[in-house]
């Protein structure tokens, strides 16, 4: 059996590409198995997930969440649509957390964050000019909605302290930690530690500036507890804040947290 | 008495707090979470835990930008 845009097509062997398109009778250019590209040559095997679509054609809202996911490793979406995900934080780390993880098609989001969109966001942040002003998670949620309207999010209007941490993110899988203050960053840590047992936690120390790409790096603390960062690099007077140095360290917390959550991690101890 | 900081023994005064500790080493008890003899300690418990001769404390210290 081939899985042919979500559909079952008996397989047969020595099957190409050109067959499904003769078979569809449609003009695709567009062609996919198992993730990746493929020609109407490539020779198909029994249990492939192949996708035919046509270059720039809208989809119908249901044929819009298969295709998102097309080029993903088969199966990875299924499990991460079952799973939520908080953000606390959502400037240069969490704006870029929360938008991989809704591309790679989370389940729910829980984004907290108690600010507006300023100009002086902008060089790191991922919100655009006409949000300036507007609240960070309502910004936020216009975008991922405009991303992938799949992902059920939900949005904390509040400046989170230590002991409303364990209370807000009770329910979620994973739990991450995108502060700007490091009162804050060592308050979810200890949160978390303390009264979050079966959350997993990725948070992040030491990303400013235009350093090392390879000095920023994810160490486990904890079992589920894990530290994303060069550890050093402060934001201070002389050392900004930029956005490609802050988007490695988010893209590390973004993919530990899929990691984690699709079993990959050895947490058996 | 000897504490042991991330695995660094310190020398520190008999009857020293974890407060002590982290302002001999320079460090803004606010940014920093301390686990000592295997216990995550809240923040209040800073000034008021007292340190033990052989005490082990795991120190994760954070810096500002997110």
């Amino acid at each position: 059996m081939l899985l042919v845009n979500e559909n079952e097509i008996p397989f047969q062997p020595g099957m190409t590409f050109a067959d499904l398109l003769q078979a569809q009778g449609g003009d695709a250019d567009i062609l996919l198995v198992n993730g990746y590209p493929a020609t109407v040559q490539t020779v198909l095997s029994d249990g492939d997930q192949c996708w035919l679509w046509k270059r720039g054609k809208t989809p119908a809202a249901e044929e819009m969440q298969h295709l998102l996911y097309a080029r993903h490793t088969p199966g990875v979406q299924r499990l991460l649509q079952g799973k939520a995900v908080g953000i606390m934080g959502l400037g240069g780390l969490g704006s870029v957390v929360a938008i991989a993880l809704a591309r790679m098609g989370i389940g729910a989001l829980l984004l907290a964050d108690y600010d507006v969109v300023e100009p002086t966001n902008l060089n790191r942040q991922q919100y655009f000019v006409d949000q300036i002003g507007q609240k960070k998670t309502a910004a936020l949620r216009d975008i991922l909605q405009r991303v992938n309207p799949h992902v059920v999010v939900t949005v904390i209007d509040q400046r989170l302290v230590e002991d409303d941490i364990p209370v807000l993110f009770k329910d979620v899988h994973a739990l991450v930690e995108c502060f700007d203050d490091p009162a804050m960053k060592a308050a979810g840590l200890r949160a978390a530690l303390q009264h979050l047992p079966g959350v997993f936690y990725v948070c992040a120390s030491g990303l400013a500036g235009y350093g090392d790409n390879n000095a920023i790096r994810t160490r486990r603390l904890y079992p589920r507890v894990y530290l994303v960062g060069d550890e050093v690099s402060a934001a201070a007077p002389g050392e900004g804040l930029m956005a490609a140095r802050v988007g490695i360290a988010a893209h590390h917390q973004a993919n530990q947290v899929v990691r984690l959550l699709l079993g990959v991690e050895n947490e058996a101890d | 008495m000897k504490v042991f900081c991330n695995g660094e023994a310190q020398d520190i005064a008999p009857g020293s707090r974890v407060i002590d500790c982290l302002n001999k080493l320079g460090l803004d008890p606010l940014s920093v979470v301390v686990e000592c003899d295997g216990k995550i300690l809240t923040r209040e418990e800073y000034a008021s835990h007292e340190l033990q001769d052989g005490s082990v404390l795991e120190l994760i210290r954070f810096v500002g930008g997110g």
